[in-house]
């Protein structure tokens, strides 16, 4: 995404900030709530799979081997080139609320895929070790979750190894698989979208994957055509030092309807993981795609080591009359979040949404938010973001409502609550405002609290665990969240964060 | 069952409790009375375990038990119920969904079976009637814009879903009309069984109309000046408590 400058005309509104808390007794009770996690990253192991990984740093020849390596046709090489010299022209933002030591792309593997070329025909010939490493994450590739009507597209360290329910998707002429598959198969689809919402100028992250990027989700749905089910892929970060570069891509023709669900877990790491993700999606007239994700990356421990840079590009243009685009994240790993889910609202009375948990526990760090351009008239947008800091986490909410000349009719109404456990955290909320149509109507609200030790010696009284108690209060502040979270994400995203939040309550 | 001596607490560095003595066996209820300020609230969050408030001397044993090796949620599950002077609300949690964790949670401490989302709906109900509350309450908000009144019916509602050994009511009574004072009165009189111990703490004598306390104890600047039958209540009632002044506090004999 680009850079959101603070513009003489655009309203930056109210920053809150804690860790100076002076209310005397108020601040002593949070400080009893204070006692940092020592808690270990419950998904962290590393597989045994030995990977074909090539050497670290970036040229353009690493750029032409990963080409290479892939079998990728002319046009898509050209593409790598040109977003690669575009890259080598540019910095990283600095406009964000994070700081991350710099960070040394030389030092990068850019590819890496698990030894395993062949293409299977059932999961039986899939390796065992890969499945168990599944089972640990417990990664619905089983039977059970081909049964509750899961297709599962699992992307393992870059590269699809399995894939369900394709054939059936496929009757419908809808098209779910891996990135590279769509391009030897659909290269005239992937070649009319790829790059045309979030081009490979956009900012350096996005440049960069376009360079690099390794593998990622094709999604396809034809006119008129409304997916029977959820389309889900795991995502999972395994080699050591590799950098994640996944490329999703999703099409909603004329009046269909996809919900895709992302969801990821990364095993321990010491060193700072790079992941730079760019994920496109494009609705036509009357289309609707609802894209959910829960991020569960590596957080780093409690001292604030390790753990992934999340730099993520979503982006998703409601293209037709009508259409509507809704993004639902529960983000509660990676040591840095910054990742802003946008909607390109260009057709008229399309609909743009965007309901956001993110919780920074310990020395996390996470700068997330939405852009909602308005161009079409009657155009309406939704904010949702419910931030959560803990230990000594730092939330940042940061969003622009773009409302554009001739956006007739435009609707934008935005709710930002922080939620603070203890004193040494912080929540920011940086909105932004720009309007150039007299007749929108653009509404903001935000609160901040804390959790009070009254409500948790409440519920100690009533028998409830002062770690169950947060838990309970943070599920119940996130209720409108996970209210547009499919059913099975939902349960999952309220255990998440009681586990994230473990042991930050004394 | 519940056994205090010489019980010294401090709030903020201030010294409330100098030396409470109390002893409350099973089958019991006792009235706690007592000008405000005397330190009533501050001996049930003592003895419910807020740890604001600093013991600085004395013991108190539940049940054979020191009372104070208890976490505050441990003794919830031990059956020791507080309903609060001043109930907090907490917003974004349904009271169904509070009421049947707690339930949960001092099922799993005592070994019990979990219970599920229709039996309990099925107990809330009827204890729901009980306390003459409307089903509506249950998706509300815990105590989130309720009234003083709704507030300390819900009180008396979570004491009755959760069972509790002693319950501990602190001025449950104060703002409540004449008809909210009886359904509480009904609530707390259920509870009346050999096994069970009530304490009731309040500075009218009305509510005690209702529930004919076994013993009456007078609170006053952190100590029990006097303790008496239902009668010291009676007298409490026609003269105030002006005569605590007098410093004839000592003279004053116990039951
Ligand atoms: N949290 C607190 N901080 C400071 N002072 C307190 C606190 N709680 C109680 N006190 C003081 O302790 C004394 C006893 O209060 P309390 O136990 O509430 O009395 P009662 O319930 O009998 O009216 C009062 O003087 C009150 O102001
Ligand atoms: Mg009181």
């Amino acid at each position: 995404m680009e850079e959101l400058p603070v513009t003489e005309n655009s309203a930056a509104a109210d920053r809150v900030t804690a860790g100076t808390a002076k209310e005397g007794r108020a601040a002593e009770e949070v400080l009893d709530l204070q006692e940092v996690a020592d808690r270990e990253y419950k998904y962290g192991f590393v597989t045994d799979i030995e990977a074909d990984t090539i050497p670290p740093g970036l040229s353009e020849d690493v750029v032409r081997l990963i080409s290479s390596r892939k079998n990728e046709p002319e046009w898509l090489l050209d593409y790598r080139l040109r977003a690669y010299k575009y890259w080598l022209t540019m910095t990283p933002p600095e406009w964000s609320f994070v700081k991350y030591p710099p960070i040394d792309y030389k030092d990068i593997i850019y590819f890496s895929a698990p030894k395993q070329k062949k293409v299977l025909e059932s999961l039986d010939e899939v390796d065992p070790e890969l499945l168990e490493t599944f089972n640990k994450l417990g990664i619905p590739l089983n039977e059970q979750k081909i049964l509750s009507g899961v297709a599962v597209d699992a992307v393992f360290d870059s590269v699809s190894v399995a894939t369900t329910f394709k054939s059936k998707l496929a009757e419908m002429g809808i098209i779910f698989g891996s990135f590279s598959d769509a391009v030897h198969e659909h290269p005239e689809l992937v070649k009319k979208y790829l790059g045309s919402v979030v081009p490979h100028t956009d900012n350096f992250f996005a440049a960069l994957n376009a360079a690099v990027f390794s593998d990622g989700s094709f999604c396809y749905i034809p006119e008129g055509v409304r997916c029977p089910m959820e389309l889900s892929t795991y995502f999972r970060i395994n080699s050591a030092g590799t950098g994640q570069f996944e490329r999703t891509l999703i099409v909603a023709e004329k009046g269909s309807y996809v919900s895709y669900l992302e969801g990821c877990t990364a095993p321990m790491r010491d060193e700072n993981q790079l992941h730079a993700a760019v994920v496109e999606l494009v609705a036509m007239e009357d289309a609707q795609i609802k894209y959910s994700t829960v991020q569960n990356w590596y957080p780093g421990d409690k001292d604030g080591v390790g753990g992934i840079y999340n730099f993520v590009t979503k982006r998703g243009a409601c293209r037709g009359d009508r259409s509507k685009i809704s993004w639902t994240q529960v983000e509660t790993g990676s040591s840095i979040t910054w990742k802003y889910p946008s909607c390109i609202l260009q057709g008229d009375d399309s609909v743009g949404e965007f309901y956001s948990v993110a919780l920074t526990n310990n020395y996390q760090q996470a700068d997330t938010g939405t852009k909602m351009i308005h161009i079409g008239k009657n155009t309406k947008s939704t904010i949702v973001s419910k931030g959560i800091s803990a230990g000594r986490g730092q939330n940042t909410y940061r969003g622009l409502v773009d409302v554009k000349k001739g956006a007739e009719g435009a609707r934008n109404f935005s709710q930002c609550d922080s939620m603070l456990l203890g004193d040494r955290c912080g929540a920011h909320t940086f909105p932004y405002i720009e309007v150039k149509n007299p007749t929108a109507v653009v509404e903001h609200e935000a609160t901040t609290s804390k959790i009070g030790e009254d409500q948790i010696f409440y519920c100690n009284q009533r028998g409830i665990s002062t770690e169950d108690a947060v838990s309970m209060i943070v599920n119940g502040f996130c209720k409108q969240v996970f209210r547009e979270l499919p059913m099975e994400f939902a349960v999952e995203a309220q255990k998440l964060l009681a586990v994230s939040l473990e042991g930050s309550v004394g | 069952m519940l056994e205090i001596k010489g019980l010294e607490a401090r709030v903020e560095g201030t010294q409330i409790l100098r030396g409470v003595d109390l002893s409350v066996k099973a089958g019991e209820v006792h009235a706690i009375m007592g000008p405000n300020g005397s330190g009533k609230s501050t001996l049930a969050h003592v003895l419910a375990g807020r740890e604001e408030y600093e013991v600085t001397g004395g013991s108190v044993t539940y049940n054979g038990n020191d009372l104070f090796e208890l976490a505050a949620d441990e003794r919830a599950c031990e059956g020791l119920f507080l309903a609060f002077q001043y109930p907090v609300a907490i917003p974004g949690i349904s009271n169904a969904y509070f009421l049947r964790t707690a339930l949960n949670a001092v099922k799993k401490y005592r070994g019990e079976p979990q219970v599920d989302a229709v039996d309990f709906l099925t107990l809330v109900r009827e204890k729901m009637k009980l306390v003459g509350m409307d089903e509506k309450f249950l998706q509300r908000a815990v105590n989130d814009g309720f009234s003083g009144g709704e507030k300390k019916r819900n009180e008396i509602l979570q004491m009755a879903v959760l069972d509790p050994k002693l319950a501990i009511l602190d001025e449950t009574d104060s703002g409540l009309d004449i008809d909210a004072l009886r359904i509480v009165a009904e609530g707390v009189n259920q509870l009346r069984t050999p096994e069970r111990a009530v304490v009731i703490v309040t500075h009218y004598q009305r509510l005690l109309d209702y529930i004919i306390p076994d013993h009456v104890h007078v609170l006053s600047e952190g100590r029990i000046v006097r303790s008496g039958g239902k009668e010291l209540a009676h007298q409490l009632e026609k003269e105030g408590y002006a005569w605590l002044e007098t410093g004839s506090a000592t003279a004053a004999g116990g039951a």
